[in-house]
């Protein structure tokens, strides 16, 4: 799966986001990851191919989230779904 | 060719129908049309901008925009799910603009995931696509509003009636017959 990474000073955490190129919330969250200088990857899901869809909800549910975009993933353990920046920022430490 | 601008105006004017207003930040607004806008360009219509779509009309139905969702996510939180329409006192900034829940249900959701994950692994591409294709059938039927009388051809009735907004209680199935076959 093609992953697209964003560098930044604050790399403490393992970022990995889901998003949808057309989702004005997740254009939103990248924005407030970099704004914040958050180190982070992501994964724009709709211009991903179907076995990578599969493979990214399975993620997401293993988790304990729901497919719902933006959804974040910290260390691989903490799931954040949308834009929730008291959430993301604590979570983040930022 | 979808212009940015058709979509803008239809959104327009469905908000005006409907007594709702459109997100008030043009910028958020601008993506948010233009993720409709390339929705409809790919697909065929403009599904909604914030959920992953099958790319199979049936199964995204409910997710076209405005999608079946909107009027109750509207009257409950304030906005839609991608936040599009909104109302008054959201659009002039006296109550906050949050993430809405989403109301889509879970095993609609799931159906945009094509390929269904015990068939998955290690597969060659034509048996997904064999299995992908099971789940694009969906059974239809007809509806109408005790209320006001209006009829739909749909898997499931509306939330809200859109002719007289009675709720989704007041719909009952009509039964169609089954007709002979041959």
């Amino acid at each position: 799966m093609d992953k697209v990474k964003v560098s930044g000073k604050k790399n403490k955490h393992r970022v990995l986001m889901y998003a949808l190129s057309t989702c004005a919330w997740c254009k939103m969250t990248k924005q407030f990851l970099r704004d914040n200088e958050v180190e982070f990857e992501y994964v724009d899901v709709d211009l991903a191919n179907e076995k990578d869809h599969e493979e990214i909800r399975k993620h997401i549910e293993s988790k304990g989230g729901s497919p719902s975009y933006p959804t974040i993933i910290v260390d691989d353990k903490k799931v954040i779904t949308g834009f929730r920046k008291d959430v993301i920022k604590e979570a983040l430490e930022i | 060719m979808i212009t940015l601008e058709s979509v803008r105006r239809r959104a327009e004017a469905d908000a005006k129908t409907y007594g709702y207003y459109l997100h008030p930040d043009q910028t958020f607004l601008n993506d948010l049309l233009e993720g409709l806008r390339k929705n409809e360009e790919r697909y065929g219509y403009p599904s909604c901008p914030c959920r992953v779509a099958s790319g199979n009309l049936e199964l995204d139905r409910d997710i076209i925009c405005p999608c079946d969702y909107r009027d109750p996510d509207v009257a409950e939180f304030g906005t839609c799910y991608c936040a599009l329409f909104m109302r008054k006192d959201l659009f002039e900034g006296k109550t906050p603009i949050l993430p809405v829940p989403e109301r889509r249900p879970k095993w609609k959701q799931d159906r945009a995931y094509a390929v269904k994950p015990e068939t998955q692994p290690e597969k060659p591409m034509e048996t997904a696509k064999a299995v992908s294709s099971e789940p694009t059938k969906v059974k239809k039927k007809l509806w109408y509003c005790k209320q006001c009388g209006y009829v739909v051809f749909r898997e499931d009735p509306p939330y809200i009636c859109p002719i007289c907004k009675a709720k989704r209680e007041m719909f009952e199935e009509i039964p169609i017959p089954e007709l002979p076959k041959g």
